[in-house]
């Protein structure tokens, strides 16, 4: 079990890559056991992470567990340092169950073109670039994985996208590729001002790293810049939000539930895991200008919602508004805020998930991803999808009792009383502001509901005899619905894990 | 589902007080009732026989029985425990733990009973009322998805908890008003309910989270004790409580978020019964009364809450005056009647509030499922195309008659006793007979606006009930009595309304006030026979001039000669337009619309540009630095040593002798060097 | 015998023979200065040798060579002379240009 506990977090991370390795042996021809192979490499990930959930240790949260610290590229002293604790797990298992339900889904809906290989290697790479970032404790090696997401995502959009799609996979690419740029200079920053407490020499190992001095404010201020236009960029925070609208509404189905599900999350996870720890000075002075972005991105993503006219460009800006409350969350630098912005970000994975597979069935069904033609009265053609997408709009809206709710209250309680040294008054301000963004958010949901779904159907669309929820659908989205209603009545599933790891880190900051 | 059961029971361990009686014990069970049926409706609803709606019916009827034996057996006659149990939800470590729990007291269970007996009696009546509808389960499903939502918000032992019931009502409401959202007018109607009382959810939920920062804790009975002990500032307080009555504005539809409720009457009647009559809508007043003390700590607070109420109550009664729809007439009645019940509260008569939201959940449920009873037999929810009515459908006239007479304050029926000690508590509080909690003067404006609505709300029933049932038939078909399964409700609430005011009768020590005892008074104000007089008086005043206006039905509204004030009410003081205009449109098209076309040009214009401009550039740079400067260098090279070949090929001319010449001189040179420095 | 005298003699027919190199225009003639030159080159050696006592007589042997080599370069460039004149019917350098770019 000992080598099992080294050795888990690499296979969980490298059995994707494994396995797209394997489909590109497979001959073309054979899309059966492309299927197969993506299917075994995907849910044997996921196998993997739920017995690393098993084992992990729930008193220890706080405590970073399945260690593996080997030595890697010596001469600049970067490690293969993987390691999990309470922050990352729910992010991981989020990963590998999302990755395997788009496998599923796809086994049965494919994008066109026709290319299954291409397809589902490119999501198995994409899901070791995922975890990986998820895992490694080592600057390089974060970085590594970082970047390799951007690879297979390119080329799902690019492929297997719609309408303006190569625009959208390149203002993708390089836009988050800026952002990144900036944030290896800042790891570099970190690097060459540091010094490990063993060797001596320069680190770029994130536990290493934690409480040195890098220099003086300015300069710190300076790489916190760097890491903020990062990670700002990948969340997106206001203004760096607009590649999300094109690259969200133009990829394929499980190219948009993965890019909202988890792709957006590495921005949030990265300031959580890098940003406040290793910077908790420049985190503090910073902390107002983001909690202020935050909360312009809540109202603007809310009222960019109510005038969008397209599905996917909607649920994309509101994918906007809810990294806000996270980001709200995490900007008040607290136990409740970062356990709001951790629940929130598993919460936004299942639940925005859901609303663009089923904005994706949508489309598959009508062709188009207009508002005002897809609807009115869908619900009378299709009275499950219909019944499914209300709930999942209303999940989005924050109800009580589903997963939406913890992470936009807990995010808007923190900001009530937000960390020592910050101002409660421009807190709460952020705070009020925050929860009229929630009246617009669900303004918007419910509409965007009345459009679809209810009235009377047209003509057209009834004597069209479309399929309601298909098995392989069900068996997709089933996992999130429940997922959405346990974390909802049980949000303790994820806090009790998040809350130990998470006072830890704000113990930096008083 | 098991396994939270099991959680719930075990945790019953951190006992604050107990009760002998089993059900007072096990109270959780009331809300989770319903909750397991809405799962088994949705789950086998379809193949039950009855379609689902027996399961609703079974569980609600049990959670009735353990309300009543819960009531019965502890509360009545006063002095009953408050039982609290809790269990962990989830833990913050070093910031507050969250509790699923119940606190169980003399309010509580009378709203149980209120929400149980009313859920239970629109159930039947709805298994006749919706029979047909091709959403008949899911209908059965949502209305008990509700009961549950109800009965969590009111059980609730911390504030969390109840904003969860809260917001779960506000979302069953939604669903339910939208229940026919094959027309677009329901759906509208369902989104403007929600969206208009969220409004007001938001300051709730800001005054949860100052009471929160003040008192450290969610915990209802924590937050009241550090109250009493004077722990929390007076300003804090101030401000925590207009924010909570911010929320019970719109849930309670209070002025200025009243505009949702008449529209929410878009909704099956039966709904409108039970939610927009009965329950949901009294949350706001059962939150006030469950946090009182929080409210009682602040003059400012209260006076804010009695003004408020005072003018709803006004307000909607002159709306109720004009309305053709009966079930708009009913509506704005419930606005009208809650901003009683805050007027009440505001003046710090919590006990006579409560009886009111006791009385008056019986006697407008009965009117609205009356209403729906002649709405099922017309096909039409206008007074104008109805009349005659008493003849063929008796029972629903007399029950309907009885609500009527209730609601107009009429002794010996449960609306007189509920409202007389309302306006009895604010007269002898605005007189200084008994010191005020608020301000005197608001308590003396609460009795004259008392008033002056008792008048209205008589005469607007009694028009109601002129133009619905006497005179002659005005509509098509020919409708008939509705089928038992809807006069029976109609019949045990009718009862109820007879007696229900009992329970208060003034003087009794351990009467209703005894029982609920909101804010730790049970006192009941003894009868002031003068003070009963004028209120009866006005409400026959109001009655007799209802008769003589529409007996028999005018073929013009006679008050339409009010002219320009008629225009008001039919616009509803404009105050829908104003919101339409002044902030749904501007943010819906214009603000949004701005707001993308900043997105689309500004800021992706930036991102775009900065693309475009760094393509710009790479061009330029590629045109001129790379193929002139550095490509040019390079090519420079070439060229400059082609060019001084070009002119050292002279030397080379062929001329043998001279390149002998060259040589030697060559060599003379490195000779004369040589020697000369070698 | 002084050595200075005979190496001044081998430098005056040395430069006699760059003179007749460089200016003359018949090639017959540029030969026969080359001629010169070897000639001069060969006093040369012969002097050296006797004035270090060369026992070997290597620069007597070197000067045999010279001769024997000069008279395989005359013959030579005889040869190369005649067929320019039978190509061009001259032997004025002047307009043998061949080696131009």
């Amino acid at each position: 079990m000992e080598t099992f506990d080294t050795w888990s977090l690499s296979l969980v991370v490298f059995l994707p890559l494994v396995g797209a390795l394997l489909i590109t042996v497979v001959p073309k021809a054979q899309e059966a056991a492309v299927r197969a192979v993506a299917l075994v490499a995907s849910g044997g990930s996921l196998v993997v992470s739920i017995v690393v959930l098993a084992r992990f240790d729930f008193d220890n949260t706080r405590t970073f567990q399945f260690i593996v610290d080997k030595s890697w590229i010596e001469t600049i002293g970067a490690r293969y340092h993987m390691a999990i604790d309470g922050i990352s797990l729910p992010l991981l298992v989020l990963t590998t169950l999302l990755v395997f339900l788009c496998v599923v889904y796809s086994t049965k809906i494919m994008p066109e073109p026709h290319r299954p290989k291409g397809f589902f290697a490119l999501i198995l790479l994409l899901a070791t670039g995922m975890s990986g970032t998820f895992t490694s404790l080592d600057l390089v090696l974060f970085f590594v994985f970082w970047e390799l997401v951007l690879v297979p995502m390119y080329f799902l959009i690019a492929i297997w996208g719609s309408e303006r799609k190569e625009y959208s996979a390149l203002k993708f690419f390089l836009y988050t590729l800026f952002g990144s740029v900036f944030m290896l200079l800042g790891f570099l920053a970190m690097y060459f001002r540091s010094r490990h407490p063993v060797t001596g020499a320069h680190t770029f190992d994130m536990i290493a790293l934690q409480g040195q001095t890098f220099g003086s404010k300015a300069f710190v201020n300076l790489v916190f810049a760097g890491l903020f236009l990062g990670f700002a960029i990948k969340v997106p925070m206001w203004p760096f939000h607009t590649w999300l609208p094109d690259a969200h509404g133009d990829a394929p189905t499980v190219g948009s539930v993965l890019l909202a599900g988890i792709l957006l999350k590495m921005g949030t996870y990265g300031f959580i895991r890098i940003a406040l720890p290793l910077l908790p000075d420049a985190a503090r002075d910073w902390a107002p200008y983001i909690g202020a972005l935050s909360v312009v991105a809540i109202l603007y993503g809310a009222l960019c919602c109510l005038a969008q006219k397209d599905i996917k460009r909607l649920i994309a800006f509101s994918s906007v508004g809810h990294m806000g409350f996270i980001m709200l969350g995490i900007s008040t630098l607290t136990d409740t805020g970062l356990n709001a912005a951790i629940f929130g970000m598993v919460a936004h994975g299942v639940i925005t998930g859901m609303l663009f597979f089923l904005a994706g069935s949508i489309y598959e069904r009508f062709h188009t991803r207009q508002i005002d033609q897809i609807g009115p009265g869908m619900m009378q053609v299709m009275p499950y999808l219909g019944g499914i997408l209300a709930f999942s709009a209303i999940a989005s809206l924050g109800l009580p009792g589903l997963a939406g709710f913890w992470g936009e209250v807990l995010s808007l309680l923190a900001a009530f009383n937000p960390a020592e040294g910050l101002n409660v008054g421009l807190f709460r301000t952020y705070m009020v502001l925050g929860g009229v963004g929630t009246i617009l958010t669900a303004g918007y949901m419910l509409w965007l509901v009345q459009r679809l779904n209810l009235g009377k159907a047209s003509e057209k669309h009834v004597g069209e005899k479309l399929p309601d929820v298909r098995p392989v659908e069900l068996a997709a989205w089933t996992p999130l619905l429940i997922a959405i209603f346990a974390l909802g009545v049980y949000p303790r599933a994820v806090l009790e894990i998040t809350n130990s790891a998470v006072t830890g880190l704000t113990g930096l900051f008083g | 589902m098991v396994a939270i059961l099991a959680a719930v029971q075990e945790g019953a361990e951190g006992v604050v007080a107990t009760s002998g009686n089993w059900a007072t014990e096990h109270a959780w069970l009331i809300p989770v009732l319903p909750f397991v049926a809405f799962f088994l409706i949705l789950a086998v609803g379809k193949r039950m026989p009855r379609k689902g709606s027996e399961i609703g019916i079974l569980t609600v009827a049990a959670s009735f029985f353990l309300s009543l034996i819960i009531l019965i057996g502890d509360y009545v006659g006063g002095g009953g425990p408050v039982v609290e149990h809790a269990i962990e939800w989830f833990p913050f470590a070093g910031t507050f733990d969250l509790d699923l729990g119940m606190k169980i007291d003399g309010l509580v269970a009378v709203m149980f009973v209120v929400v149980t007996l009313v859920s239970l009696m629109v159930q039947i009546y709805s298994t006749a009322y919706m029979h047909g509808d091709k959403r008949y389960t899911w209908y059965f499903a949502a209305l008990n998805l509700f009961t549950f939502s109800m009965l969590n918000l009111v059980i609730a032992d911390n504030l969390i908890q109840l904003l969860i019931g809260w917001e779960g009502v506000g979302i069953c409401s939604y669903l339910l008003i939208g229940h026919w959202w094959e027309e677009h007018e329901n759906s509208s109607a369902a989104i403007k309910a929600f969206i208009t009382t969220r409004t007001g959810d938001v300051a709730f939920l800001v005054g949860i989270f100052v009471l929160f920062a003040a008192a450290d804790t969610f915990n209802i009975t924590e937050i009241i004790h550090k109250v009493e002990e004077g722990e929390i500032s007076h300003a804090t307080l101030t401000a925590a409580a207009l924010l909570l009555f911010g929320g019970a504005i719109g849930k309670s539809a209070q002025f200025p978020l009243h505009v949702w409720l008449p529209d929410a009457m878009a909704g099956p009647t039966p709904v409108s019964a039970l939610i927009h009559a009965a329950t949901m809508v009294t949350a706001g007043v059962f939150l006030l009364a469950r946090l009182f003390p929080v409210f009682e700590a602040s003059t400012q607070a209260l006076n804010f809450v009695a003004l408020i109420g005072a003018f709803t109550m006004l307000m909607a009664a002159l709306l109720a005056l004009i309305q053709d729809d009966i079930k708009r007439v009913l509506a704005y009645s419930t606005i009208s009647q809650l901003a009683y019940m805050m007027a009440a509260l505001g003046v710090g008569a919590g006990n006579a509030a409560i009886f009111h939201l006791f009385t008056h959940a019986f006697f407008k449920a009965l009117l609205f499922l009356g209403a729906g009873s002649l709405i099922h037999a017309v096909h039409s929810n206008n007074m104008s195309e109805m009349g005659g009515l008493k003849r063929v459908m008796p029972t629903t006239y007399k029950t309907f008659m009885i609500g009527s007479l209730a609601l107009a304050g009429i002794p010996p029926l449960a609306g007189f006793w509920s409202k007389d000690e309302i306006l009895t508590e604010a007269y002898r509080f605005g007189t200084g007979a008994v010191d005020p909690h608020g301000t005197q003067v608001v308590a003396l404006i609460v009795y004259i606006a008392g008033i002056l609505t008792a008048f209205l709300t008589a005469f607007y029933m009694s028009r109601a009930v002129h133009l619905t049932f006497e005179g002659t038939y005005r509509g098509k078909g020919h409708p008939h009595e509705s089928p038992p399964a809807m006069t029976g409700p109609l019949v045990i609430l009718a009862v109820l309304s007879v007696v229900a005011g009992f329970a208060g009768i003034p003087g009794w020590q351990s009467g209703f006030g005894a029982w609920v005892g909101v804010g730790g008074e049970t006192h009941v104000p003894s009868a002031d026979f003068v003070l009963i007089l004028v209120s009866v008086a006005v409400a026959v005043g109001g009655i007799a001039l209802g008769r003589r206006m529409y007996m028999p039905a005018p073929a013009r509204e006679p008050l339409e000669r009010m002219g320009f004030f008629y225009r008001l009410l039919q616009r509803k003081y404009y105050l829908d337009d104003l919101y339409w205009v002044a902030i749904v449109r501007p943010i819906r098209d214009l603000f949004s619309r701005a707001m993308n076309w900043v997105n689309q040009n500004v800021i992706d214009g930036l991102v775009n540009g900065t693309a475009a401009g760094a393509r710009v550039s790479a061009q330029g740079i590629y045109k001129y630095v790379d193929q002139k400067v550095i490509d040019g260098a390079v090519n420079g090279a070439g060229i400059s040593t082609r060019k001084t070949g070009g002119l050292l090929k002279y030397l080379q001319g062929g001329d043998v002798q001279r390149y002998a010449a060259y040589l030697f001189a060559g060599v003379a040179i490195f000779a004369f060097l040589f020697t000369r420095f070698g | 015998m002084n050595l200075a005298w005979v190496l001044t003699l081998g430098a005056l027919l040395f430069s006699i023979g760059i003179y007749g190199v460089i200016s003359r225009r018949n090639a017959v003639l540029v030969l026969m200065s080359i001629e010169l030159m070897l000639n001069a080159v060969n006093i040369n050696l012969i002097a050296f040798g006797s004035y270090f006592g060369d026992q070997a007589a290597v620069g007597q042997i070197f000067a045999l060579f010279v001769i024997a080599v000069a008279a395989g370069e005359v013959g030579i460039g005889l040869a190369i002379v005649l067929m320019i004149f039978r190509n061009r019917e001259t032997v004025n350098l002047d307009e043998v240009d061949l080696l131009k770019w």
